[in-house]
Parts: C-alpha cells; structure tokens; sequence
C-alpha cells in the first residue's frame, strides 16, 4: 500500500510532487506495526486496553508499561515506538505541570491535546528532525464535562473520538468497536468488551506472548485515572476468553 | 535644572558636569551595594508544634494569617498533607510557605503519576526542603519560613524535623517554631519526660494545652487550630478547632497598681 | 544487513515504519563480548566475559559500579558506556544529596532511558552503542534492568546481551523461575557463570582473566570481584558440565592462556 516516495521522502522538510510528507506517513506506519490498543468512551468514563507484546520471557510482568496517567485526571495509552513514546509522555507531564502552575487548576484535556499535539508537529516540520513514531490516546473524565477521548497521530493531528483504535489490529477493532453502543454503556461494561476486542484482534500466531493492559477513569474511579482493579481486570479477562472460545466453536461449527 | 537630556550645541556648563558626575557615582554605588530581595515577611504564621510519640507523629497550628498586628486572615490552613507519610506545618512568610506547597504538590503529583510506587517519605521531603531553603540564603533571598517536618520513613518509624530560612536543619522528638520554642516546648519536653511513651492521644491533648498557653501568652495567636496525626498507615488533618480558655485571671493582674 | 537509502540518518523513517539507524545501534551490542545478570530473593548478580584486545593489554573492563545500591555491566561502545555511566552516577549522587536515600532503580533507569532518546531523533545525533544491564536494590528489591541502544528499557527477570548470549539465554529461560527463589548469594553467581560458559567460543574457558564478577544485595553494597577473587565462584562450577561444548574438559586449574580476542 505504501508507494515508495523515491527521493522525496528521506526528509521530514520535504513535500514530494504529490503533495504528501512521506517520512510522516511511515511514522504512521510505525505505529501499525505495533500491538492494538484501544480506547473506549462510554456514558460515565474512557476505558484504555493494550494487546502489550511480550518479546522475551526473561522480562518481567508489568514491565513497560503502555498505559499511563498524565497528572492525575488525565490517562494516556501510547502505540508505536516505545521510546519516542516515553518521549511524548514525558512532555505532556511537563505541560500539565507547567498549566498547573500558571493557572492553579488541572490541565483540560482540549488543552493538553493542543499542546502535545503542536509539539508532535514541531518534529514533522524540520529536516534535522524526525517525527514521533508515536500515537496517543488521550481519556479523561469529570463531574461536569463528562467522558472525554482524544487521539494524537504522529503528524501532530487530533481527533476526539467515542471509540479509538490504533496498531496492528486496528482495522478489525474497529469493525468490533462500531457495534457497541458506546454512548449508553458504563466503564464496568466498557472494561469487559475493550478485553474482547483486544483479545480477538491479537494474533495467536504470529506473536504467541501478550499481556493485556487494562485502566479506566471515569465516575467509578472519582475521576482519577487508574489501573483497572484485579478482580474486575479478572472478569473482563474471563468474559474475553469465553467470548474467543466462542467464536472459535462457530467457526468449526461451519 | 540643566541636566543630561537638554540638547547642547556646545560644551555642557561645569556645574552640569559635576552633577553628571555626581550622578554616574550615585549609581556606582548602589551597583556595588548588595541586590536586596526579600526583607520581611508579611502575612505571617505564628507557632508550629510538632512531636513524637509512640506510633507516630502529632503537628498542630493555628489556623491565622496575621498582617502585622492585623489578625487578618482566620481560616488558612498552615498544615498541608503531602503524602500519606508527611505532613508539614509552616511558620512565617505564608506566600512562601504556598510557594513551598506548591512545589511539594507538584512533585507528589509527579511521583504518582509514574505508578512504581516510588514515594518521598518524611526525611527524603526534609532533605528536599533543606536543600530549597539553604540554596535560597546563600542566594540572599530566603523564603522566610519555618518548616516542621513531621511523618515516617520507609521503615515505618516516626519522624520528626526542623528546618528554617537559613538552612539549619535537625531531627528532635518534639519541635517548636517562633513563640512556640520558648513556651511550648519546655511544656512538651516536661511532659515526655513524665510519659516517654506517650499515644497519639495523649499527644493531641498535650498540643491542645500548649496551644491554649500560646494562645493567651502569644499576640499573634488564633483560638482556632488544626492538629495533624501521621502514623504507619496514613497521615490526617483535622478540622479547625478550639480550646476552651478563661481569661477571667486577666481581671485582677498583680503588680499594676 | 542489507544498505538502503533510509539507513544514513537517525532522522529517517523507512518505508516500512522501521529506523535502520537504531537498529544497526543495536548490532554493536551484539558485537560485545558476552554478560548476563540474574535477580534472586535478596541479591542481584552481574557476570561477564572480558576481551584483551591483544596479549599485552589487560581485559577491559565490563562492570562499572555505581553507587552503593547498583552497579552496571556493559555489552557494546565502551566510550559510550563511560558516558553514561558518569551520568548514573551524577543522577545517583545528586539524589542522595537531595533526598538523603539512595535513587530507586525504575529512576534511575528510565532517566537514561529518556537521556538517551534524544539521540535517537535528531539530526547529527547518534543513539548510545551499547548495551547495559543495571543491577540494584531499592525499597522494591533487587532488579535487573537491560538499557538498550534503541533508549528502550525492560525489567527482566535475568538477561544476557553480547555475543553468543543466545545460549545463555536459553540456559536462563529454562531456570529462570527457580531464580527468584535463590537466597543465597554463591548459589547465584554459580547460575550465573554457568550460563556465561555457554558463551565462549569454542575451546575456552571461563579464567580469573576474562570473568568479572558484580553483585549488590539487600544488606550488600554493590561489590566488583576480578581476577583472583573470582577464583571461588568459579570453583563452584567445577566438573559441572559445559552444555554443547567440550564436554569433560577441565574447566579451570588456573589456565593461563589467555583468550583469543574474537
């Protein structure tokens, strides 16, 4: 699908003929080059979910981790390379540190997006820079706005959404996400289909060891971002292996 | 008066440049003379109390912001929860002491978001704290405060600090700042002596009698105060509080006949 | 490894979403020579195989300490590895002096993580040759943490880098849920060393020359053991069979021929 842009794409300052910055559209492949993740809004919070490709046995669980909080009513899952992701998380802290000081309230998240999506941009603009291979997903929840999810592509652009995905099983996922029926659904409802979802789009064979990564911030949690609790993260795990057996039994069944 | 700015056609008169010269040396002179930056405090809190007891740490202070003899401002909280293992009180400057507040807030904030359960326990903030404050005298621009240190370590056990303007910093089984130190803290040392293993209750009855002491002998001094308790599993602030007091001795003083 | 127009630039995404530059970084890793390091209960241990790079020089060094809770062993670009160990080590120190206590190690790890990334997107800039494997206590326990050039980090279990470590690997996939177990110190270093002897090419074997030896412990300051100081652990592996290699060789009575530098 990627033609190749011979020649004029071997800088981030460069327009090829037909009008496109090439090294911006293979950041982006970068991003679906790594595992799902996936982000659901529904009528009281945003639940994040992370197919995390576990590499080596010799690593430990929960180790690199992809869901974090951004100050602590914001939660962040990133897909891509994983360092230039540590880079981004980094400077939104930083700019919710820095709108904290200067205003004396939390970062709102059209801010925050605002911010990191200019500085996500800042890169796709200059030769002597590349940009982040990156996307992020941005959730928030409070008592008077309500849900909120807002994704961040390596060109810089941000889009709000009630239903995200992003990585390697984005196209399945999505075709999954668009049967629920987000705006009517809890976060405890969310949390179980974002492990379905999750759990069907990863790829038994090509990438045998996953972990899944659950956090959710919405009424449930006061409006703070959390790791899902065990034993919820246990049921959704459940329902979302049930749900595979499932469909695997259609499947031989026809 | 002729000076530097009316436009010369010729040779400026020998009066002006005396004045001109003058002048450049005025200002030589306050060039070679130290940059000044904070002086003085100006909304102020009065005493910190801090002990230890048996399992944990008791703080207490009132609740006023004084602007000069002024009881300007009653309802501040001059103890702030940093994290569930430290609480600190300050004496002082109290836009300083925000100052400090913040900072302190931003960093628990950052410490929380990371989740590796990486926190700063009560001696790592104490460190912290004096590491601000000495930097900021040795800059010759303090922030003019007291801070009393009170939680516990990793290990648990109770913690007890001091550290003021001028970076002097120290641990001790009971603190006390400004008023406080001279007449509180003869009463908490006596009565540690008397009970060396004393509860957290019986610490937050003895801060209650020093406060009531300072409150009559102290002019910048609220009947209304918060005590803050840290023990192994978490740390607290009350609400604001009272003693009850009797001023009735006040009516017949000896000695002002 | 193939050269393709996309390869000359740290800057440059290839067509298939892939930084060529990082992952050459990552070869000079495997061009080290080999080293591992495994956790315990209460101890984290670091093994590892050092080169001369003629008969009149001396091995270089592999484990570098850095503060008394942690120390580091190096597979890759030695000058970069210098750099940052200084840097571990300014970071280490300045939070002592802050905060009185000693740097916990996800910080410490990630703060080299985040230095590091900087030269994985700038133009004229080049990522960090080299591999490093961290061992340290903190609050948490002991942890092993593999730095590599790409700035990624992972906590691992136990982990092996530089060359012919795959076997080594293999050694420490099979044994490492047994490792977390392990209180005693020797035990460990023994499990470590056997692993390492996988890594050396054929016909050599593990000296006082070329081992080094680095541990750190709950109640352990972080500890470097070289020449004749590892003489004791390796005693400990002795007679123990060489997996895949020369089977009943005798593994040390203090073989001076020093290694060929490969």
């Amino acid at each position: 699908m990627s033609s190749i842009g011979s020649g004029y794409d071997l800088s981030a300052g460069q327009f090829s003929p037909d009008g496109r910055v090439f090294q911006v559209e293979y950041a982006i492949k970068a991003v679906e080059n790594s595992g799902s993740v996936i982000a659901l809004r529904g009528k009281d919070g945003v639940v994040f979910g992370v197919e995390k490709i576990i590499t080596s046995k010799l690593y430990e669980e929960g180790s690199n981790r992809r869901v974090h909080s951004i100050d602590t009513h914001i939660g962040a899952a990133v897909a891509g390379l994983l360092s230039d992701a540590r880079a981004v998380i980094n400077r939104a802290r930083d700019e919710s540190a820095n709108y904290r000081d200067t205003y004396q309230v939390p970062i709102p998240l059209k801010s925050l997006t605002e911010r990191l999506g200019k500085y996500m941009h800042y890169f796709t603009v200059y030769g002597h820079l590349r940009p982040f291979g990156v996307s992020i997903l941005l959730g928030t929840w409070d008592e008077t706005n309500g849900p909120k999810l807002m994704e961040i592509d390596p060109s810089g652009t941000a889009r709000g959404f009630y239903g995200c995905a992003v990585g390697k099983g984005k196209q399945n996922a999505k075709t999954e996400i668009e049967k629920l029926d987000l705006s009517n659904m809890t976060c405890k409802e969310l949390v179980k289909e974002v492990a379905k979802v999750i759990y069907s789009v990863h790829d038994e064979v090509k990438d045998k060891h996953f972990e899944l990564e659950l956090s959710w911030i919405g009424k449930e949690t006061g409006g703070t971002h959390q790791i899902v609790p065990q034993d919820i993260f246990n049921e959704a795990k459940t329902y979302a292996e049930e749900a595979l057996n499932d469909s695997d039994d259609e499947d031989t069944d026809m | 008066m002729a000076g530097m700015y009316t436009t010369h056609m010729h040779l400026p008169r020998m009066v002006d440049m005396k004045e001109k010269v003058a002048e450049f040396w005025q200002e030589e002179a306050s060039l070679s003379q130290p940059r000044k930056h904070t002086l003085q405090p100006i909304v102020t809190g009065t005493s910190v109390l801090g002990i230890k007891c048996r399992d944990g740490v008791v703080v207490a202070a009132d609740t006023l912001g004084s602007y000069g003899s002024l009881a300007r401002f009653r309802d501040i909280s001059r103890l702030m929860k940093v994290n569930d293992s430290t609480i600190i009180g300050g004496f002082g400057d109290y836009a300083d002491f925000q100052f400090i507040m913040k900072l302190l807030e931003q960093q628990t904030i950052d410490d929380n978001v990371v989740g590796d359960g990486v926190y700063r326990d009560a001696p790592s903030i104490h460190n912290w704290l004096r590491c601000v404050l000495y930097n900021r005298r040795s800059k010759m621009n303090p922030l003019w405060n007291t801070i009393v240190v009170a939680g516990r370590d990793f290990a648990g056990k109770p913690y007890l600090g001091y550290v003021d303007k001028i970076g002097v910093s120290f641990t001790d089984k009971s603190v006390a700042t400004g008023f406080g130190s001279y007449i509180a803290q003869p009463m908490m040392r006596k009565a540690m002596e008397e009970n060396p293993n004393m509860s957290v209750e019986e610490a937050k009855r003895l801060m209650e009698r020093c406060l009531k002491v300072l409150f009559y002998r102290d002019c910048r001094s609220l009947n209304r105060f918060q005590i803050g308790v840290v023990t192994e599993t978490e740390s607290s602030i009350s609400d604001p509080i009272s003693a009850e007091t009797d001023w009735s001795i006040g009516a017949n003083p000896s000695g002002y006949e | 490894m193939y050269r393709n127009q996309y390869d000359n630039d740290v800057t440059v995404w290839s067509p298939q979403g892939r930084i060529h530059q990082i992952e050459y970084a990552m070869e000079a890793v495997k061009q080290g020579a080999a080293t591992l390091g495994i956790k315990g209960k209460n101890h984290s241990v670091l093994v590892a195989l050092k080169r001369a790079s003629s008969d009149l020089s001396s091995h270089q060094k592999k484990v570098i300490p850095i503060d008394d809770h942690a120390g580091i062993s190096i597979a890759g670009l030695t000058s970069d590895a210098r750099i940052l160990s200084r840097f571990m080590r300014t970071e280490c120190l300045n939070h002592r002096y802050i905060y009185g206590s000693p740097l916990s190690i996800s910080r410490l790890v990630s703060s080299v993580g985040d230095k590091a990334q900087t030269g994985t997107q700038i133009m004229g800039r080049r990522p960090y040759g080299v591999g490093l494997l961290v061992a340290g206590v903190d609050e948490a326990g002991p942890h092993i943490y593999y730095i590599c050039p790409s700035s990624n980090f992972y906590e691992c279990k136990c982990m092996a880098i530089g060359a012919r470590s795959q076997s080594a690997r293999t050694y420490l996939e099979r044994h490492k849920d047994e490792f977390k177990e392990v209180e005693d110190l020797g035990e460990l270093i023994a499990h470590a060393l056997r692993a390492l002897r996988d890594c050396l090419p054929n016909d050599n074997e593990l000296t006082t020359k070329n081992v080094s030896v680095g541990y750190v412990g709950r109640d352990v300051e972080f500890t470097m053991k070289d020449d004749e100081d590892v003489e004791e652990y390796l005693k400990m592996i002795e007679g123990d069979e060489k997996k895949g290699g020369s089977g009943s060789a005798d593994p040390e009575q203090g073989a001076e021929e020093t290694m060929e530098t490969q």
